[in-house]
């Protein structure tokens, strides 16, 4: 996608389509809520949150540790933990994700919606080859035979830039780096063109000059098929390159929502300023030093009525003791915070 | 010139491995460092940079003694650790302390925050009485940031920065005069990562700490480190000061680390160029003959697979192992240049 000012327009408008009228998203959440029963009471890592995603379109959702953002994409695709529990309404064109049976989900999972995650070691199954594991996927959701699903899988490796793909297949993961089993994830997600992929952290354990091929081969992806992707990270480095739309979570709960160049060039929440002043830049000089968000990420059975972020915030003031509104911006975005909105 | 604290002269570590089926068995020789050298003076801080597999960590361990380097000496303060009978590289230890990656790993959850913190002293001071221990440990505590009446928690109760300022205060209660740190803030959110570098500088500072600093990345070791060496596959590909490596790389494979790293703003970063790396970091068990990094480099010449690249002086403040360093320019254009 060539970066121009229409990108803006359309962040904006998409918003709004999906608040205002009829016009069905691929994806919209509303007041979704994921709470955890723990033996120290009920945990609620999500509290009533609202998104949608259009067809193409990629999304990051940011957020230290504790924010909810990775319960959130769990939560999609029924994947919580026994003691979890998603309240409220996911719907994926139209029907209800959350409502799903099991054997509904399977039907979705793996074909309509991908999900890659953090760590490629832990998700590929050591005792089988990949091309078992990518073959299984075809089988599963394409009937394909066997030629027919094994060109599909090489065709995908090499997609993904894996050499030598028709003689690699036949190998186990733990002869994979990291980065290149990271790549059979992401070609394992690809196999059967989901409309939606769900990347949670998909670079964070991954080398720096790794990360950043990945990162490529995401934007390359972005660009040549119609997969609206949900990326999940920490690291607000990682989205301005990919992303079309930002939101940004605390304590489960949205502190700003924009395009990608609103919150970068223009954010409003103090958070999102946090978290963008804590990357370290290379493209500037060392003289201003590194900044931190100080405090500690929100440990949720412990949290301060009204704004989370309050004590953490520096412009936090008395308004805060009360949790502000998720207020709508001009340009279509939403922040939650009682200062005035701030030029930057 | 002060008389350096630590000094590392061609250390290697070589491990043997088997490798091959059950009835193929071949006896292989993995080079995890292979030929590092330098120098480290009082209350000067090294970053180390590389990826996985370069040796980093293995180096870490050899400079503190954990492991016997195969080949070359680590000389501590004037004396040879090697040389030393068990008992003096015991006493030594308490001048050479580490931090690691994982902080909650680190910690033994069992232990309270006061114990964790106290073992050292215990081990090395069997006859010091409680009190003073327990006064030792609270004040410790509060110079790593975290309160004297959180003593009796123990780490599960932490956030990951906050066990980070734990370990930290355990490296640092028998003071040290060096401090590995083997990427201290590689597990922690990019928010709370600035908190623990700053800690560390500001203790340098207060405490006249060394610090040899790991990282797998350039952007995390610019702010605390006074000089950097890159890593790869075992051997140094560049030592430099902080000024020269960021603005005027001269080895290819520091230049796109530094391009690797993301820039957070959306135009920058949809217009920056490729790192000009190409497939990926070869086994360690099969090095490439000459240069190791010559199957990456986008420069590599001829020469680069007879020769091994010697690292040599190329400007007056860094060293280089390239054969081709004085025919391309490198230098990074930054934001405020351009």
């Amino acid at each position: 996608m060539r970066w121009t000012r229409r990108t803006i327009y359309e962040a904006g408008a998409g918003y709004q389509a999906s608040t205002g009228t009829i016009e069905m998203s691929l994806l919209e959440v509303r007041n979704l809520t994921v709470s955890f029963d723990t033996p120290e009471g009920e945990v609620h890592a999500v509290n009533g949150i609202d998104f949608s995603l259009e067809p193409g379109e990629t999304l990051a959702v940011v957020g230290e540790s504790g924010s909810g953002k990775s319960q959130t994409a769990l939560s999609l695709l029924g994947l919580l933990a026994e003691n979890g529990r998603a309240v409220g309404e996911a719907r994926y064109r139209g029907r209800d994700l959350l409502s799903m049976t099991a054997t509904e989900l399977n039907e979705i999972r793996g074909e309509q919606i991908a999900m890659i995650f953090q760590d490629p070691m832990t998700s590929l199954n050591p005792y089988m080859s990949i091309e078992q594991q990518m073959l299984e996927v075809l089988y599963r959701h394409r009937r394909m035979k066997k030629a027919e699903a094994r060109e599909r899988a090489v065709e995908m490796l090499r997609q993904v830039q894996i050499p030598d793909p028709e003689q690699r297949i036949r190998q186990y993961p733990h002869e994979y780096s990291g980065g290149m089993q990271q790549r059979v994830m992401i070609a394992m997600g690809l196999l059967c063109e989901p409309d939606l992929l769900i990347a949670d952290e998909p670079t964070t354990a991954l080398d720096v000059t790794v990360q950043h091929q990945i990162s490529r081969l995401m934007r390359h992806l972005r660009t040549n098929s119609n997969t609206a992707i949900l990326l999940i990270t920490h690291d607000l480095g990682v989205v301005a390159g990919l992303c079309d739309k930002v939101l940004v979570m605390y304590a489960g709960q949205v502190m700003e929502f924009g395009s990608v160049e609103d919150i970068f060039y223009r954010p409003q929440h103090p958070y999102t300023r946090g978290l963008l002043r804590s990357v370290p830049r290379l493209d500037r000089g060392d003289e201003s030093g590194m900044h931190a968000i100080p405090g500690n990420p929100p440990n949720l059975l412990e949290l301060p009525a009204g704004c989370p972020f309050r004590d953490r915030c520096e412009s936090a003031f008395e308004s805060c003791v009360q949790m502000p509104p998720l207020e709508q911006l001009p340009g279509g975005g939403l922040k939650r915070c009682h200062l005035e909105a701030a030029d930057e | 010139m002060s008389k350096p604290l630590l000094k590392v002269q061609d250390v290697r570590v070589h491990f043997p491995v088997e490798t091959g089926g059950w009835f193929q068995r071949e006896k292989k020789v993995l080079k995890a460092v292979d030929g590092i050298s330098f120098e480290l003076q009082p209350g000067e801080t090294l970053g180390v940079v590389g990826e996985s597999g370069c040796g980093k960590s293995t180096l870490a361990r050899a400079i503190l003694g954990l492991i016997k380097p195969t080949r070359g000496r680590v000389v501590w303060m004037g004396e040879d650790m090697a040389s030393l009978d068990p008992e003096s590289l015991r006493q030594k230890r308490k001048e050479l302390q580490i931090v690691f990656q994982d902080p909650l790993a680190a910690l033994n959850p069992r232990l309270n925050v006061g114990e964790i913190i106290a073992e050292p002293l215990k081990t090395f001071y069997p006859s010091m009485q409680r009190v003073q221990i327990r006064e030792r440990v609270k004040g410790m505590l509060k110079m790593v940031g975290l309160l004297p009446n959180q003593i009796n928690r123990y780490p599960h109760e932490f956030s990951g920065g906050q066990c980070q300022r734990i370990g930290i205060a355990r490296a640092l209660i028998l003071n040290p005069k060096l401090i590995v740190c083997d990427e201290p803030v590689s597990a922690l959110d990019v928010s709370i990562q600035a908190q623990i570098i700053n800690l560390l500088k500001d203790l340098q500072r207060k405490l006249q700490l060394s610090l040899v600093f790991i990282a797998h990345d350039l952007s995390v070791v610019r702010h605390i480190s006074d000089r950097i060496m890159v890593m790869y596959l075992g051997r140094a590909m560049e030592i430099a000061c902080k000024g020269t490596i960021y603005r005027r790389p001269l080895h290819p494979y520091t230049s796109a680390l530094v391009k690797a790293v993301p820039i957070p703003d959306p135009v920058k970063e949809r217009r920056k160029r490729e790192t000009g790396l190409t497939g990926h970091v070869p086994s360690p068990l099969h090095p490439p003959s000459g240069c190791v990094f010559r199957t990456r480099c986008p420069y590599a010449v001829e020469r680069c697979e007879a020769d091994v690249p010697p690292l040599r002086a190329l400007s007056d403040d860094g060293l280089v192992a390239c054969h081709e360093a004085e025919n391309f320019d490198l230098s990074i254009a930054r934001s405020e240049e351009e």
